[in-house]
């Protein structure tokens, strides 16, 4: 525009240019992530520096690693002065690792059937986009897992299978009257077939029987994978609900889940687990015992849910007044709104914080080394560490068992960042 | 200005509200409100804001719950007995200054959701019906797509497709246009001067005096939580007969 005329109209429209080559792709990124002040390029020096003397400082430790001994001092005499590790105890104490030191040998092939069967069923779960009639096996699974850990007759597992579809069953024939009369019906018909299914089971406690392994018996990595995962599933529901309840018109209600939710946030895990290992037992009737992994799995649950509820809760009130208000004002009831308005956005927002909640319970599965029982870390503590052959390995153990974490739970916070990925609808 | 819309007004009543008061805490919102609507009434509410104008609609569907006095909405009284507000939610239809549609789900879902679990009608013919209500609101291709990719006045069009899928016979208005942009304004007005021209019963609460003069039978003026004047709009708008009302209509037409 020239000083003396304001005025201007464009003739043709300028077309789109692509940017200068000193903008775009690796150049572009190289220059303004790695060099683009003189700090900075100082830095990427430095920091190069480091990275190449860590590497060079911990290669020979892994390379020159002894794979086969059979104790620590064979490790050190074939290593013969030179620095190394010794993994040979990853190779000669797998099993225990995996499935502690009890659980009888000719009978590995079960969990391991039941941690691929695992994959399967949490695949449709997982990922919206495989067939729904995959649900199906998701829902035998939990039965399935039970009796291939635990083994027994299998008809303890079809019959409590069996008292879950009954229970199902009742609901949806009853809910169209009453959400509570459901549930009561449903809740009493599961419980009088558990009782008579109790007998025949007993009854016929050979039928396609697997040899017995007691609870006391489980225990490596196997432990906490099935406390972790179970704890996670059961608490996820739980802690809806809960954060539901919290919310709720109903003074009893909010003030039961208030209180449970401060109590169990405000106590630490592993003073829960003190309680379930050793006081719990005292609120039972004598001669009944609830298994130990029952009682755990109860603490870690609730502890679990408790956290979760607040996350949901957060996600809950990240939603504008406004959903709540279209949702009631085009007819839907309380339990449609939440089912396809609310919870669906609000548990979105509470992706991260379930997965971040979620991620810690399972590592915190190895707390029950300190109630004693044989998770991966209360083997390595307890019989790998404390025998005479492989005496202070700590390194070598305890790397390993940050690797495995690490990877389950680096794999759970991929599929989390996906998920979000995914579901992201608002913003595209 | 467009043509005045002739429509005849039936002696049917479709929303009868007596001597209705409302608190926020210790707040007097709405004092002793009475207002009688028939059926294929087309009424307009202005005024100041803080008047209790929005509040006065959300109390018909209860989306604020009235202390003292009587809302009749389709025959149906307004008492706390939810079965109540579900049956008078689902026959009125609302639409929010700002649209809350619903963004994870696709337009589609958005307008099928009430009518499939509500109204219990099979998925293809509750699909058909809303497109049938995208057509008339002019947005049928968008269907597919997210809110989050259509404009305020196409997502505000959304909304009012989203209610008429219930097949409401009263339809509130919430401020429709006061979120939108100049030029979007017009399509939202568009498509509900088409409504008024079907027969439907409308409350709108707008400061769009043309979509009042063009398409209201009744012009309602609130200030202070009461109904101050009301009048057909002609008489309304030279003739006003209040002080407050002569005030505000300078403010909002003088420039």
């Amino acid at each position: 525009m020239s000083g003396d005329n304001n005025s201007f109209v464009r003739t043709e429209m300028i077309s789109e240019r692509i940017p200068p080559a000193a903008d775009r792709g690796l150049v572009k990124w190289v220059r303004e992530n790695l060099f683009s002040s003189a700090f900075n390029t100082i830095m990427t020096f430095v920091s190069l520096w480091f990275i190449y003397s860590l590497v060079v400082a911990a290669a020979p430790w892994f390379l020159n690693g002894i794979w086969d001994a059979e104790t620590v001092r064979e490790c050190y005499d074939l290593l013969d002065g030179k620095s190394g590790a010794c993994f040979a105890v990853l190779n000669e104490r797998f099993p225990q690792l995996i499935y502690g030191f009890k659980y009888p040998s000719s009978e590995y092939w079960r969990p391991n059937l039941a941690s691929v069967l695992l994959l399967v069923a949490l695949a449709p779960i997982l990922f919206r986009k495989l067939p729904r009639r995959l649900l199906a096996f998701s829902a035998v699974y939990p039965f399935l897992a039970f009796w291939l850990i635990w083994g027994g007759s299998i008809l303890t597992s079809v019959s409590a299978f069996l008292g879950c579809v009954i229970a199902i069953g009742c609901y949806s024939r009853f809910s169209s009257r009453s959400f509570a009369i459901a549930v009561l019906i449903g809740l009493i018909a599961a419980n009088v077939w558990w009782i008579i299914g109790g007998y025949i089971v007993d009854l016929n406690d050979s039928v396609l029987a697997l040899k017995d392994v007691p609870s006391r018996d489980l225990g490596g990595f196997m432990l906490n994978l099935l406390l972790g995962t179970i704890a996670v599933c059961l608490s996820i529901p739980l802690g809806i609900a809960l954060a539901l309840g919290r919310q709720s018109d109903m003074p009893i209600i909010k003030w039961i889940c208030v209180f449970f939710i401060e109590f169990i946030r405000g106590v630490p895990l592993i003073t829960l687990l003190f309680v379930a290992n050793v006081i719990l037992a005292f609120f039972f009737p004598p001669g009944t015992s609830l298994d130990l992994i029952l009682r755990v799995l109860i603490m870690m649950t609730f502890f679990n849910a408790a956290y979760i509820a607040e996350v949901v809760r957060g996600g809950l009130a990240a939603l504008s007044k406004g959903q709540y208000e279209a949702a009631d004002s085009i007819g839907l009831d309380y339990t449609q709104s939440m089912r396809f308005i609310i919870l669906p956005q609000a548990l979105k927002i509470s992706i991260p914080g379930i997965v971040n909640v979620s991620v810690g319970m399972l590592k915190d599965t190895t707390l029950v080394s300190i109630i004693s029982m044989f998770d991966l870390v209360g083997m390595i503590r307890g019989p790998i560490l404390s025998s005479t052959d492989w005496n202070g390995v700590y390194w070598e153990l305890f790397g390993a068992a940050a690797a495995i974490f690490f990877v389950i739970c680096f794999s759970v916070s991929k599929y989390s960042q996906w998920l979000e990925r995914q579901l992201e609808t608002d913003r595209r | 200005m467009a043509e005045k819309l002739k429509l005849e007004v039936s002696d049917e009543i479709a929303i009868k509200v007596d001597s209705m008061n409302k608190w926020f805490g210790s707040f007097h919102v709405l004092r002793d409100i009475d207002l009688t609507v028939n059926r294929g009434e087309r009424i307009v509410v202005c005024g100041p804001s803080g008047s209790g104008k929005s509040t006065l609609i959300r109390c018909i569907n209860a989306l604020e719950e009235h202390q003292t006095g009587q809302i009749i909405v389709d025959g149906t009284e307004l008492t706390s007995d939810i079965k109540n507000i579900d049956r008078i939610r689902s026959e009125v239809g609302m639409v929010f200054q700002h649209f809350n549609l619903f963004p994870h789900l696709s337009i589609l879902e958005n307008c099928t959701l009430a009518p499939i679990w509500v109204r219990k009608i099979p998925k293809k013919e509750a699909e058909e019906t809303a497109m049938h209500f995208l057509e008339k609101v002019k947005i049928p291709e968008q269907a597919d797509k997210y809110p989050g990719q259509l404009s305020g006045g196409q997502q505000q069009r959304v909304a009012i497709a989203r209610s008429l899928c219930m097949r409401p016979r009263i339809m509130l208005f919430d401020e429709p246009t006061s979120a939108l942009d100049p030029e979007m304004i017009k399509e939202v007005l568009d498509t509900m001067i088409e409504l008024a021209e079907d027969g439907m019963t409308m409350i709108c609460v707008t400061h769009e005096m043309g979509f009042a003069r063009q398409v209201a039978n009744r012009v309602i003026f609130m200030d202070d939580g009461q109904i101050v004047e009301q009048n057909e709009p002609e008489k309304f708008f030279r003739n006003p007969q209040s002080d407050r009302t002569k005030l505000f209509l300078s403010q909002i037409l003088g420039h």
